[in-house]
């Protein structure tokens, strides 16, 4: 078994066996990180550098702790304490760091497209770590095993992506990999911050009714409010956006049956969830990040392999 | 394709396996039992089933073993990786490390550092059901052998499902 590609750069690029074979790995992985000694040796042969060109806590910590579970070894690049800020340009600064024997190379960057257009330049294998408003491949990896580990399977589950979808990478790369994996998937928000033209592009069902969209799903993926991504004002003020997306406890305790409730992060509390409910036994956020180390091994082992190159 | 014990010599090699283990553990007292996977795991559930008919042991388990993360013929060839089960401590135990043939003993070094991370145990033995001692690459040998095979290298020593879904030991030619 092995992956049909030598780069992670978007859900959009996998076959569902390619997820499939992740997934799975991801189980073993996530067994290695309950032993004694939580490590393997596996890529101790390998280099991995860190390209962070935005900001990150979670996303760079998983990559990093995956990297030293595996015992790579590992160089980190924040763009602001960097040349990059003196103005040298991505394919200089890749193109130097690979000249020290780099194997592979994780990336955020908020220009789309920027892990594609390494993967063209340079030999290493490129993992998409979140770019721009297109793909984070990772968060949708860890998304779908940590919805395969509380309900057995992704196969006709109902999911519903819910607030910031124009914005949002993780619910791009969610929408490809449910529908590769053969769940069914409802979008939710205002009007304002759903594309328009999504539901015949991507096989998505859309509604501007948060109490309905919780009455049908089984999950509920609550994405940011990325206010940093917001050129126009695209609803009138937080509080209006809470009115009528916020998801708070009365709203989930009026519901027929439970729902599992999941956030990338960083929660805006108060925004688009209430503390309760992020905090609830109904939500399964930090299992989320637990699941993302086990995820980021499975994806760096299986991108290993030099023969690929 | 040769055959060198069907489903019945299997067992009873499986059985005087289990018996040479209980002469030197009574009791299998302070011992647990580990298989690599997947021959290994195989021919542990067949040595549990024996052990489990003597008084005292209905209860024996199996840990399964899966070497995958620490070969040593790493990223020649990314392998997906078996299911991987200790559910009991190797903290200061006699472990009894099962695998189906002992080849060049890499495969068993790398058992013994997966095991390794588990915990400290007191004791690690190594029982297999074929031996094919002539091509040793390391300096391991085994505390139980079922029976030894003499091959050339490029053969193969395989223990198989056969049809009717009882093992066999077989040969191949490469």
């Amino acid at each position: 078994m092995q992956l049909s590609t030598r780069h992670l750069l978007g859900i959009k690029e996998l076959t569902p066996s390619d997820i499939s074979l992740i997934l799975s790995t991801a189980e073993q992985f996530k067994e290695v990180l309950q032993r004694p000694v939580k490590k393997v040796p596996s890529l101790r042969d390998v280099t991995i550098v860190n390209l962070f060109y935005e900001n990150s806590t979670r996303t760079r910590f998983s990559f990093e702790l995956a990297q030293k579970r595996l015992s790579a070894d590992t160089l980190n690049f924040a763009a602001s304490s960097s040349s990059a800020a003196k103005g040298e340009t991505l394919l200089d600064t890749v193109n130097n760091i690979l000249s020290m024997k780099v194997d592979m190379v994780v990336i955020r960057h908020s220009a789309t497209g920027a892990p594609h257009f390494l993967a063209q330049h340079i030999p290493a294998a490129i993992i998409n770590a979140g770019d721009g408003i297109n793909e984070h491949p990772t968060q949708a990896l860890l998304d779908a095993f940590s919805i395969q580990e509380k309900f057995g399977d992704l196969k006709g589950r109902k999911v519903a992506l819910i607030g910031d979808i124009l914005h949002s990478r993780v619910a791009q790369s969610n929408i490809h990999l449910l529908n590769k994996m053969g769940a069914e998937v409802v979008v939710c928000g205002p009007p304002t911050l759903i594309p328009k033209y999504i539901q015949s592009a991507w096989n998505v069902t859309v509604s501007y009714n948060l109490k309905e969209t919780l009455e049908w799903c089984e999950v509920a993926n609550v994405l940011r409010i990325q206010l940093e991504r917001q050129n126009q004002v695209l609803f009138s003020s937080l509080r209006e956006y809470r009115l009528n997306y916020g998801i708070n406890r009365e709203l989930l305790d009026g519901l027929p049956k439970p729902v599992t409730i999941m956030h990338p992060g960083p929660i805006n509390r108060g925004v688009e969830l209430d503390s309760d409910v992020a905090d609830s036994h109904q939500s399964i956020i930090l299992q989320q990040v637990e699941n993302g180390v086990a995820v980021r091994m499975a994806v760096l082992y299986l991108l290993s392999n030099r023969n690929n190159a | 394709m040769k055959t060198i014990l069907d489903h019945t010599q299997y067992l009873a090699a499986v059985d005087s396996l289990a018996q040479a283990l209980l002469a030197k553990h009574p009791g299998l007292d302070n011992t647990v039992l580990v298989g690599v996977q997947q021959g290994g795991v195989v021919l542990g559930w067949d040595l549990v089933r024996s052990l489990r008919q003597k008084p005292g042991l209905k209860d024996l388990d199996l840990g399964l073993l899966d070497i995958t993360f620490y070969r040593d013929d790493f990223r020649t060839s990314i392998l997906a990786p078996d299911r991987m089960n200790i559910p009991f401590s190797i903290e200061e135990k006699n472990v009894i490390l099962i695998d189906d043939v002992l080849f060049t003993g890499r495969t068993i070094k790398a058992a013994l550092d997966v095991l390794l991370d588990y915990g400290r145990p007191q004791r690690v033995e190594l029982l297999v059901l074929a031996d094919r001692k002539e091509h040793r690459q390391f300096p391991i040998q085994a505390d139980y052998v079922g029976l030894n095979v003499p091959t050339t290298k490029d053969q193969k020593v395989k223990l198989i499902t056969a049809e009717g879904g009882g093992q066999n030991l077989i040969l191949r030619d490469s």
